[in-house]
């Protein structure tokens, strides 16, 4: 369980409470400056709300040592970068440092589980044949695909992804969010992703939070928590879903 | 140990004595007829040439640490500000004519303000976490200008000329006339500096996917920077104490040994150590056997050959031909 108890960051959130269960894909939707970034980073443990405080399993998690934190949450930033021109699989491999033993650190996992963490990332974002390539030599598509594998490889117990799908196209779109709703609903992984797109939230999420303003202004099963009124009044669009539930679109009127 | 530090290690155990031959007198191993051989060996050029490998290990290996810490292959082991507050130090203590020996405390009083200044400054940071890098970069950058500052205060006002030419003199760094008290001041503080670098390797490999996924990965940004601040500090602190400023190797090197590794920084540091020591018991051999009518000073032969190389870097990464170029 990982709860956030009524989050403060000035300018940012203004009191944010929720609990998120492991086992689901939650969508934090929102328009631009809604404070979607700021609430992950909270949950992942990289932003200090100013008040309040986010549990993983009643736990704090600013009182968690950062590497046990790191093993049981994941998280890919909204733009994430690449310093230097590692192969994807020395990439990948990064997601391991947290199991793997330094200075004062023990390890926590043997050379041969890192490899098969490593191996099972690949795969399942398939990039076993992209493995030695430079990560200069990728396309967009493939580096996000890359960067992705680097959290899976780290086998963590929530994944908590900031845009995920802004630099790929439709069909690598799909893969990943297939991907995500295994990794929940198979491996029981808690699966928290910020989206701009309301249709995968609305057809592919199993909850979806809406922040406007730093607040939640609705939560729950995608077909309540998206209406029609409330996309239409947030959003500031006349909007409307058409076709079924499950294969949802949006059409979006004028203003006039 | 991989192939590459072997190779490394291999060519520094053959350079090593073969340098010791190279001088103003050459020494011949099979007619060791001169009869001062015994002190020119054992005084001069071991306690020398073991100083040039200490100090080029400990600047490859900080010039290593310090551009995967800022993800940026023009960074320097300078940028703390580290080596020109040892510098000012030393040159306190030339400009009041102090004994010789005061020069190395000066000089690691020095490097040793400038650890404490950044020690302070680590962590001080608005979102709560500390440990932003620019924040804690500009901060050095601040140190080494006042450092900067202050030695051409100094020099400005240097009480005697013959001070004034022992301080720009000694600014320009070499490996001249050093003993062994030289050797057993900066080896063990670059041994530490380079073991404690190393402890800093994991975090500088979180750090390549930049600051937000480092810390998601556990890393803990002030400890990282502590790390830094202590090995950069020693070899950094060290080197200048004995031997001046030597420029270009912390920079340099990384790039040489950069593509015969993975990339990942934690692997560029041992490497680094053992071309940095490569590179500058060579160079210091070229100052050493080069006919001019004053021995070339260390510090210039390297600026020299950093110089133009640093220039083609720059044109290499503006034209984008770089392979790290698009990505720092």
């Amino acid at each position: 369980m990982l709860r956030a108890d009524n989050l403060v960051l000035p300018g940012r959130l203004a009191g944010v409470g929720l609990t998120l269960k492991p086992g689901e894909v939650t969508a934090i939707v929102g328009p631009n400056g809604a404070g979607k970034s700021s609430l992950v980073a909270c949950l992942a443990g990289l932003l200090r709300p100013s008040s309040g405080e986010v549990l993983l399993d009643d736990q704090a998690l600013s009182a968690l040592p950062p590497r046990h934190r790191a093993r049981r949450i994941g998280y890919l930033p909204q733009s994430p970068e690449i310093a230097w021109d590692l192969t994807v699989e020395t990439l990948v491999a990064l997601g391991r440092l947290p199991w793997q033993g330094a200075a004062l650190h023990r390890a926590h996992a043997t050379p041969a589980e890192d490899a098969r963490a490593v191996g099972q990332a690949l795969t399942a974002m398939a990039l076993e044949t992209l493995r030695h390539r430079p990560v200069s030599r990728l396309s967009g598509g493939e580096r996000a695909r890359a960067l992705a594998a680097r959290v899976l490889a780290g086998e963590p117990e929530w994944l908590i992804a900031d845009e995920p799908l802004a630099n790929l196209d439709l069909a690598h779109a799909a893969a990943l969010v297939r991907l995500l709703r295994r990794q929940a609903h198979d491996e029981g992984r808690g699966v928290i992703v910020v989206l701009h797109d309301l249709a995968t939230a609305m057809n592919h999420a199993d909850r979806v939070v809406v922040l406007e303003q730093g607040c939640i202004v609705a939560d729950g099963a995608p077909e309540e928590a998206l209406a029609d009124a409330l996309v239409s009044r947030v959003w500031k669009l006349p909007a409307r879903w058409l076709g079924e539930p499950g294969a949802r679109g949006l059409a979006l009127g004028s203003n006039g | 140990m991989t192939r590459l530090n072997l190779t490394l290690l291999a060519a520094l155990l053959l350079a090593l004595p073969l340098s010791l031959l190279a001088g103003r007198v050459w020494l011949n191993p099979f007619h060791p007829a001169l009869a001062n051989a015994t002190v020119i060996l054992v005084e001069l050029r071991l306690p020398r040439a073991l100083l040039a490998v200490t100090l080029g290990a400990g600047l490859g290996a900080a010039g290593a640490a310090m551009q995967g810490y800022l993800r940026n292959p023009l960074a320097d082991p300078g940028l703390f500000g580290i080596a020109p507050s040892a510098a000012l130090g030393a040159v306190i203590s030339l400009f009041f004519g102090a004994a010789a020996w005061t020069l190395p405390v000066f000089a690691l009083a020095g490097a040793g303000g400038a650890m404490a200044l950044l020690g302070l400054i680590a962590g001080r940071d608005s979102d709560g976490h500390g440990g932003s890098i620019a924040l804690f970069t500009l901060a050095g950058l601040m140190i080494a200008s006042l450092a900067g500052a202050l030695m051409s205060l100094a020099i400005s006002l240097a009480p005697t000329p013959f001070a004034l030419s022992e301080i720009v003199t000694w600014l320009m760094g070499a490996l001249t006339d050093r003993s062994w008290s030289d050797v057993a001041l900066a080896m063990p503080m670059t041994m530490l500096g380079i073991l404690i670098l190393r402890l800093a390797g994991p975090g500088l490999d979180a750090l390549v996917l930049g600051e937000a996924a480092a810390r998601s990965l556990g890393l803990d940004p002030r400890r990282l920077q502590l790390l830094l601040i202590a090995g950069v500090g020693l070899t950094v602190g060290a080197g200048v104490a004995v031997a001046g400023i030597i420029g270009f190797v912390g920079l340099v090197v990384p790039h040489l040994v950069r593509p015969f590794t993975d990339r990942r920084p934690s692997r560029l540091i041992a490497p680094s150590a053992l071309a940095g020591a490569l590179l500058l018991l060579a160079a210091d051999c070229l100052c050493r056997v080069l006919p001019l009518v004053t021995e070339l000073r260390l510090g210039i032969a390297l600026s020299l050959i950093g110089a133009p190389f640093f220039l083609a870097l720059l044109l290499r990464l503006r034209r984008g031909a770089g392979p790290d170029a698009g990505l720092a």
